[in-house]
Order: structure tokens, then sequence, then C-alpha cells
């Protein structure tokens, strides 16, 4: 145990999936050609104006209803100034001191138990408009600087957290249910790759002295590019931190808080100029843009437009399918369109824990393996409905059930047609009685020792009974055998 | 009559009667212009065979029996801080010589559906901060009733124009008095309307919660005329009212039983005697006329140019930010910043001053700061300091955020005035004109010129200037009206009453 806890706070900026971005009507599509998608509002010309996109606020609003978070009935926006290629007005539209929303928060818990289920509190989520993006040219001693400004302008939604994490698992926990959660109300596609999802941490530890507890200094880490990455970035830098304290004894307060990028190649956090780092941005009112004011029905239609949220689903699941914490963990942070896939599946068999076991494991495996989604899997619900109902009701004996979903997958059948075409028929009491019979004329040495009492002798029967006809259910041939010796 | 000398209204109705052709009109204003303007400078450029072509389109379109605008053939010009579309808008900078618009401003796009013929760009101080127009780093204007004195300004050559007939109408904006300061220095009439009343869409910003474009002209009437193309809701702009405009024919109905008030604290020290006469006597014409007079008190206009010299800065700073060198505008000779900085790192390193190396700006910042400290002028760069200091961690709330306060007790002052008072009437300047020069160095004097003008932009009611008397030595004096929000037709039906009353307005300087 080190003597020490790591404090965690994260900032997520989230972009939100509108079309256009939050002060013009430029389209926000990834990946266009540079500076194809802008206006004279979002490059800053002289004399251009911002107008605020209802649509952005709107599922911003969303957000912070999901997050738990009180609505002000007032907010405003605000200038962010500081000087940057990529910044052609000069200053960021952001919210300051009257965010669109605060105090929410988000539970997270791990199946595992590796921590115990917490509330991480929100401190407040606002919406601030995306920056453009420098390209640097330094190919054979050149050092050009090209700017993209088609990123200008995206509406972001910033979700601080309150620094309630203690380990990068808690950090990648609050992660992935925040993703979750977007992915669910479906207000973005938090794809980090194309940095609809970028993540900072806030990092320092306490540690515990003879007088109290000692807080190191904070440290602000970027340039995280997945989960997993935030994850081994803070646990890298607690260790850092505890060390650098052995070392200097510095405390909170004693020097300026601190940017560290993360390098994921080498695995350690690197300092960032500290020049750049006392800031101060001279926030003020912008006064090209009104204030906004929320209605109690604006909140309330927010509110309802949520659908069900990954933890209430998670207790559904519990509680009407009879599934485990840990099943309905596995479904739900499949995503919306598994749970989708997953319930109209179950409408069919009417059994939620089989149902969900060829889910989480067939299904899963092969989309993981075809690196496919849901709506491109070979077998649609309904089918695999169908499918588990036959194998509950015993039409399909459950030892043929493997080989009957591989052919249902592979050449995109239903049930039956893929137990026609293995020849998986019924097979009749009396035929199965019959084998039985003169397999165990055959074999009088295993009808010995299973009145010998060693019962397992049946076993070497199944096979023999499965090569006569391959319809033969296992369980039912060792049931019958043992009946008729216990006859003889 | 020459046509230069016929009001907008005479030139519309002339036109619509075919007696004039634009064609006519816009070379007699053009021939004027080529003769006076090395004089004046109001303009600094205007296009000739642009306005012709424009013109000769109307002409046509007339002949055709299309429908036209409102403005069809009557000549405007505008103050060059409105963006139009491929032509240069350079707000008097060096920073912005070289800047072509690639969008309409809603002012001159509105201008453009109303017909108008847009003659050229009219001279201002450097983005709009002055109150002489000698802050202009493109040129000078004069004042024509005197080449020795300054026109006022921003709008200096906005006023300038009108008053040397260049053209019937023209542009101007107003920060704190920037169209009222100039019109009652040049003896013209313009007028700020409403705050929100006219699109601020395509202005470039000086101070974005106190900028109002307006309408200048000779008289009332010829302002209703533009104002009327002009004013109304823009989408594009998110502080644009959303308010219908008054019927503006009705301007010249005489208003029954107008109250009109005059701020004890308008006539105080400082007032020069002359311009206190001709308002009294003003106010004297409007009682004769039926309207009531009474004594009302404007208790924090005394705070009014603090307060203004805090909010615009502030404001400005922010503005004036994207003027970085990076994307448009000026940008100072890298190569030569990147040879000096090398130069200066090896001196020092050389003198074994590493730290003072390291503390070296990097090419880009040297950039943006050289690019910043070569383009922008004097005034502009004191203002951005001013701002910029009061925005910062410490001072905010000494500064920015008690202005703020003072600005909303500024505005509850005319609140309780117009609950008395239909017309607030007092001067507009404390002294006639001011010789070009004589307060160049003093910029704090120069801030006092707006001591009465400011209040109006600080609480967003819409207010005008209109000659009412001249000097001894020849120099024109100006009234100040001021009205509650959206009341721009009771401003320009007082106007309008003054000015059927009085020949102040049809005066002409002699060029
Ligand atoms: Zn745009």
């Amino acid at each position: 145990m080190p003597d020490y806890t790591t404090i965690i706070g994260l900032e997520v900026h989230v972009q939100l999936a509108t079309k256009s971005k939050l002060f013009c009507r430029c389209s926000t599509q990834f990946g266009a050609e540079p500076n194809t998608q802008t206006c004279p509002v979002c490059i800053g010309m002289p004399g251009s104006l911002p107008v605020m996109n209802r649509e952005a606020l709107n599922l911003a609003l969303k957000t912070a209803v999901a997050l738990n978070c009180t609505i002000p009935p007032m907010t405003k926006w605000d200038r962010k100034q500081y000087y940057y290629p990529d910044l052609p007005k000069g200053y960021q539209i952001s919210q300051y001191d009257m965010p669109m929303s605060e105090h929410g928060f988000l539970e997270i818990a791990d199946s595992k138990d590796r921590f115990e289920t917490k509330q991480v509190r929100i401190l407040r989520a606002h919406l601030e408009e995306d920056a453009g993006k420098s390209v640097h040219d330094e190919v054979a001693g050149r050092a050009d600087s090209m700017i993209d400004l088609n990123r200008t302008g995206t509406p972001l939604l910033e979700i601080v957290s309150e620094p309630d994490m203690r380990s990068g698992l808690e950090a990648r926990a609050y992660l992935d249910e925040l993703k979750l959660l977007l992915t669910y109300i479906g207000v973005s596609d938090c794809n980090m790759q194309e940095g609809s999802l970028r993540v900072d941490a806030n990092v320092n530890l306490h540690i515990a002295a003879s007088d109290g507890k000692i807080a190191t200094p904070i440290v602000e880490i970027k340039n995280m590019n997945s989960f997993r990455a935030v994850e081994r970035a803070i646990d890298y830098e607690a260790r850092r931190q505890y060390d650098v304290w052995q070392e200097t004894g510095a405390k909170i307060g004693d020097v300026p808080k601190q940017t560290r990028g993360w390098d994921d190649n080498a695995g350690v956090t690197r300092g960032q100029r500290s020049k750049e780092e006392s800031s101060d941005y001279r926030y003020f009112p912008d006064p090209d843009l009104v204030p906004v004011k929320f209605s109690e029905a604006e909140v309330q239609t927010a509110r309802e437009s949520l659908g069900e949220l990954p933890a209430a689903l998670r207790s559904r699941l519990q509680a009407e399918h009879a599934l485990s914490v840990y099943d309905s963990e596995v479904l739900v942070n499949q995503g919306v369109d598994v749970v989708a896939y997953y319930l109209a599946a179950v409408e069919v068999a009417g059994d939620g824990k089989a149902v969900c076991n060829w889910v989480s494991q067939d299904v899963l495996r092969v989309l993981k393996e075809s690196e496919a989604n849901i709506a491109d899997f070979g077998i649609s619900a309904k089918s695999l409905g169908e499918f588990v109902g036959k194998l509950k009701a015993g039409d399909l004996p459950s030892a043929r059930g493997r080989e009957v979903f591989d052919v249902m997958l592979e050449e995109g059948i239903d049930v039956d047609q893929a137990m026609q075409k293995l020849g998986i028929e019924e097979i009749d009491e009396s035929e199965l009685v019959g084998i039985c019979q003169s397999l165990l004329e055959k074999n009088p040495k295993i009808v010995e020792d299973v009145k010998g009492g060693k019962q397992q002798a049946v076993g070497a029967l199944i096979g023999q009974a499965k090569k006569q006809n391959p319809n033969a259910d296992p369980g039912r041939v060792r049931q019958i055998c043992l009946d008729l010796i216990a006859q003889m | 009559m020459s046509l230069t000398s016929l009001s907008a209204v005479e030139q519309s109705r002339k036109l619509q009667a075919g007696e004039v052709s634009a064609v006519d009109l816009a070379r007699a204003y053009l021939d004027r212009i080529d003769e006076h303007n090395p004089g004046v400078g109001a303009f600094l450029r205007y296009d000739a065979e642009r306005a012709l072509t424009a013109a000769r389109h109307i002409d046509e379109r007339r002949k055709a029996g299309e429908p036209l605008g409102p403005l069809a053939g009557v000549p405007v010009a505008v103050k060059d801080i409105l963006a139009e579309q491929g032509e240069r808008t350079t707000c008097a900078s060096r920073m912005l010589e070289e800047f072509r618009a690639p969008y309409d401003s809603t002012v001159i796009a509105r201008l453009k559906a109303a017909d108008a013929v847009l003659l050229g760009r009219l001279n201002m101080d450097e983005f709009a901060m002055g109150g002489s127009t000698e802050n202009s780093a493109l040129g000078k204007t004069s004042n024509p009733w005197d080449l020795k004195c300054s026109p006022g300004g921003s709008s200096g050559g906005s006023a300038a124009a009108v008053a040397a007939d260049f053209a019937p109408l023209t542009i101007g904006t107003d920060t704190g008095g920037s169209i009222r300061q100039p019109a009652a220095f040049c003896g013209i009439t313009g007028m700020k309307p409403t705050y929100g009343r006219v699109s601020r869409f395509g202005l470039v910003a000086f101070a974005s919660s106190l900028d109002q474009v307006g309408p200048m002209a000779r008289s009332a009437e010829d302002l209703a005329l533009l104002y009327g193309a002009i004013a109304g809701h823009d989408p594009q702009d998110s502080t644009s009212l959303n308010q219908p405009i008054g019927d503006l024919s009705t301007i010249s109905q005489p208003l029954k039983g107008l109250r009109i008030g005059y701020a004890k604290e308008h006539f105080a020290a400082g007032l020069d005697g002359e311009v206190d006469e001709a308002v009294r006597t003003a106010l004297k014409v409007y009682e004769a006329l039926g309207a009531t007079l009474v004594e009302v008190s404007l208790p924090h206009s005394k705070y009014a140019v603090a307060t203004y010299y805090v909010i615009a800065p502030c404001e400005a700073s922010s503005n004036l930010a994207r003027y970085d060198g990076v994307h448009y505008g000026y940008r100072s000779d890298v190569a030569k910043i990147t040879a000096e900085l090398s130069a200066q790192r090896a001196a020092l390193e050389e003198a074994g001053e590493r730290r003072a190396a390291e503390d070296l700006d990097t090419p880009l910042v040297r950039m943006y700061r050289q690019s910043r400290s070569e383009a922008f002028g004097p005034e502009v760069k004191r203002r951005i300091m001013l701002g910029t200091y009061a925005l910062s961690a410490g001072y905010y709330d000494a500064y920015y955020l008690k202005a703020l306060k003072v600005r909303r007790l500024i505005r509850q002052d005319f609140d309780k005035v117009f609950e008395q008072v239909d017309v607030l009437a007092g001067p507009t300047t404390a002294t006639p004109a001011f010789e070009l020069g004589s307060l160049v160095d003093d910029p704090l004097a120069m801030y006092l010129v707006d001591l009465y003008t400011v209040s109006a932009n600080l609480a967003g009611v819409p207010a005008m200037s209109l000659p009412c008397g001249f000097s001894k030595s020849g120099l024109p004096i100006g009234l100040q009206l001021q009205a509650k929000p959206l009341a721009e037709e009771t401003l320009l039906r007082a106007a309008y009453m003054y000015q059927n009353e009085t020949e102040w307005h049809l005066q002409r300087p002699a060029l």
C-alpha cells in the first residue's frame, strides 16, 4: 500500500453531433479539404457576427440533464482571450462564470469489484467553440506552419468533473460510462480519433503525514488519445509525483500548476513550456451574443427526450431478465444498438438469460473478430430469438446449437433452414430407445459396470449412438440407457 | 439651382418623375467631388466608373418599368468601416489597408437592395477611435466650413461629405457620439438609432455593445429616407431588435403637446457661451411651437465619459485582437524578423547572457508584436492598452465591472427622464469645431468632446444632432435630441418640426 491517495479530476471536451457549427452555418463534417468548411463568421473576418446554433444548445441541455445537472434559468457567453495562430478572432467564445449547467453527477461501478461504486460529481458542463488546427511542416529543415480552420467554431461541451477519482482505473471507468451515456442519448459519436472526444486530466497526490496530509502540486496532463492512455498516464503521473515529492518536498502552492504531455510510446509524461502557463484570459461577456434563457418547459422536454439511460437499463435487465450484474454490464456497455438487438431477440425467444449467453459470447465474439457493428451482423435479432427458442424447447439438440449458429451466420439463413441443411430432425423416442437397446445388448460389460455403480460407463455409448443417428441427444441417450439398465 | 443642392427627397421625386436621370445626378456629384475633395478629403476612395454604371443600370430599369427600391438613383457614400464584397474596407488603418471583404455588410446589402448609387468610401478615425478624424492613417479631412478646422469624428468624412455636397446621404457609425459630434461640427443632421435597430453585421467592430450604424443628411426628412432603408431586424446579428420600424411618412405631422426636457447637467461649466445661447434659443423655438419645457436631471451623466472610456477600450482590445498578422491584414516582414531574432540571440549568447537569450520572443510572438506595432496608430494602441489593462486579472472588478454598474445607473437616469418627457434636448458638443491639430497632444481633452453624446450609447437610446445656429466665427452649432428606445420617429418628427421653422440646416459652406 502506498502512503498516498491519487486525486484525479477530468476535463472532457465532447463534440456535439450538430450538422453545423456553434455560431454559423458551416458544416462540421470531419475530413474535408483544409479551409473548405469556413465562412466570414467562423474565420473571424472583420465585421462578422456570431449567431447561436439552437440545436447545439439543445444537445448540450440534453447532456446536462442526463448528467443530473442543475440548469440555471439564464446563461451567457464570454470571450476567453489569448493569442494563437489557429484562433482567428484572438478569443474563443465560451462560458465562464454562468455555465449552462452545473452540479451534476455520474455513477461509476466496476463489475470486477476493483473499486467501490461511487458518484463522481460533475462541477459544470459548458458550451464553447473549438479552435482550428495548426499543421507544422518541418520536412527538410523547413519551418512552415499552415492553418486549417475547418474545426473552428465546432460546438464543444466541456464536462468538468470534481476531483473525485482515485486511480487510473476509476478515471477510465468514468470515461467509459460517460462515453456510453453520450452515445446512448445520441449527442456525440465520441470518436477520439476524429477529435470528437478529448480528455485532460488534473492529477495530484494527498500524502499521509504525521500532521495530517500533504497535497502535491496539481499537474494537468494533455495529449492522451485513448482511454487506455488516460489510465496509463494517470498511474505514471502518480508515481512520478511521489518520486518528485520525496526528492523535493514541493507542495501545492509552492509551484504554479504545470502542464505535461503524455508520450504514449515512451509511456511517460513530459513537461511543457511553463512560460505559456501563467495565462490571464481576460474573460468578459461577449457583447455580440445575447444571454440565453431556459424555460422550465425546455428543460422538461430535454429530460423527456433522454430515453432509458445505461444505469437504469442495467437495473431493468437484472430485474426483468434475471441477468447478473456482470451480464447486464456486458450487454449495456456494448451500446444502445446491441441492447436493442438483445431485447428484440428476447421478445421472440422468451428467455433473457439464454439469449444473453448467446449474445455476450458468440455474437460479440464474431463482431470483435470481424470488427463489425451489430447493424451488420448476419443473424437478425428475430432469427436469433427463434434459434434460442428452439434450443430451449428441446427442438434443437443443445449439442448441435453451435453448429447451427455457425451455418445461420455463414449462409444468412434462419434456424429451420440451417437445421434442414444439417439434417437435424427431431428423433423419434421409440427409435432412440431401439438404438440404446441394441447398444446395450452389444456391450454387456458396460451394463455390468453401471450395475456395479459406475454410471459414467454409459458415456462410451453416446458416441456410438450418435454414429447411428447424428440427431441423438447425448443427454437423452444417457438417460434412456440408465433407465433400460435399471429395468434389466 | 444645381442638382447637388437639392435634398435627397427632392432628388428622388425628380428621378421618379423622369425630370432627372440617375446618371446626371451621379455625374453632378462626381464632378463636385473631383473638384473639392482634394481640399476637404472626405472621401478615401471613389470610383466614378462604378457609380455611373450603377446609375445607368437604374435608369435602364426605370425605363423598362421595373419596380425600384426607395433610394433608386440617389447617391449615397459610406464610412469606410462597413464590409462591401470585393471592395476594400480599411477602417482608415494601415492594418486593413489592403483588406477586401468577401461579403456585404447588411447595411450595404440594404442600400444595394434600395437601389442607391454607392459613390465611394469616406474617411474616419482609425477603427472609429477618435473625435477629429485626425487619427486616420490614410488621409486628412477638413471641415468644409473652415478647412483649418476638424470635421469632428470618427465619422468626420461622412459629415464633411454631406456638408460639402459630395453626397446627399451618407452612412456613419456612432460608438460614443461619432455621428452626432461631426454632424454638429459640420452643420448637418445625423442620427444614432436605438442600439440594435440597424444591423451591425459587417460593421467592423470597435466596441460591440455601443456601436450603431446611422444615417447622416442635411435634414430630418432626408434622414428618414435613409434610415428607413437601413433599419430593421437582421437574423445575422443576435443583438438586432425584432421590432417593426414606425411609419416614417408621418414625421411631418406636428407632435401635439410635445414635452421637451432639458437636463441641468447639460448647461453646466465648460459649455461654450455661443453654444449655450444657440441651444436655449432652439428650446424657445420649440416652446413657440407649443411644446412644454421640463427641466430634468441626469445625475450620473458626470460619470458617462469615464464609464465609456473603460467599456469601449475593453471591448476594442478584444475586437481588435484578430488583427495579429496571421489571418489577414498587415503582416510585418517575417524574413526580417527571423534574421533580427537570430542576430539578437547570437549576440546574447556570445555575451554569455543565456537567460536573456532564452527569454527572446519566439518568431511567432515577434510577428504578432511587430505587425500590431507597425500597423496600428497611436490612438488605437492607447485604447488597446487601456482595455487590456482594465480586463486583466485583479483590475476587472475595479474597472470593467464597476463601469457596467455605472452604465446601469445611467440607463436608469434615462428611464426616469423619459417617464417625464418625450424628447431630451441639449447641446451636442460643448464647443463648435476646434482647429485641426489643437487637441492631438491632449488625448484627455479629446475624450471630453464626447461629454454630451456618450450617455446615449451607454443607455442604448436613439439620439440625433441637427444644426441650431452658428458661432461668430461662422462655425455650425448642433442641437442634440434624444428619446426613449425605439422612438426614432419621435426624434425625426421633433427635428422635422424644428427644421420647418428654421433655416440652419439649409446653410451651405462656401468652398
Ligand atoms: Zn462558418
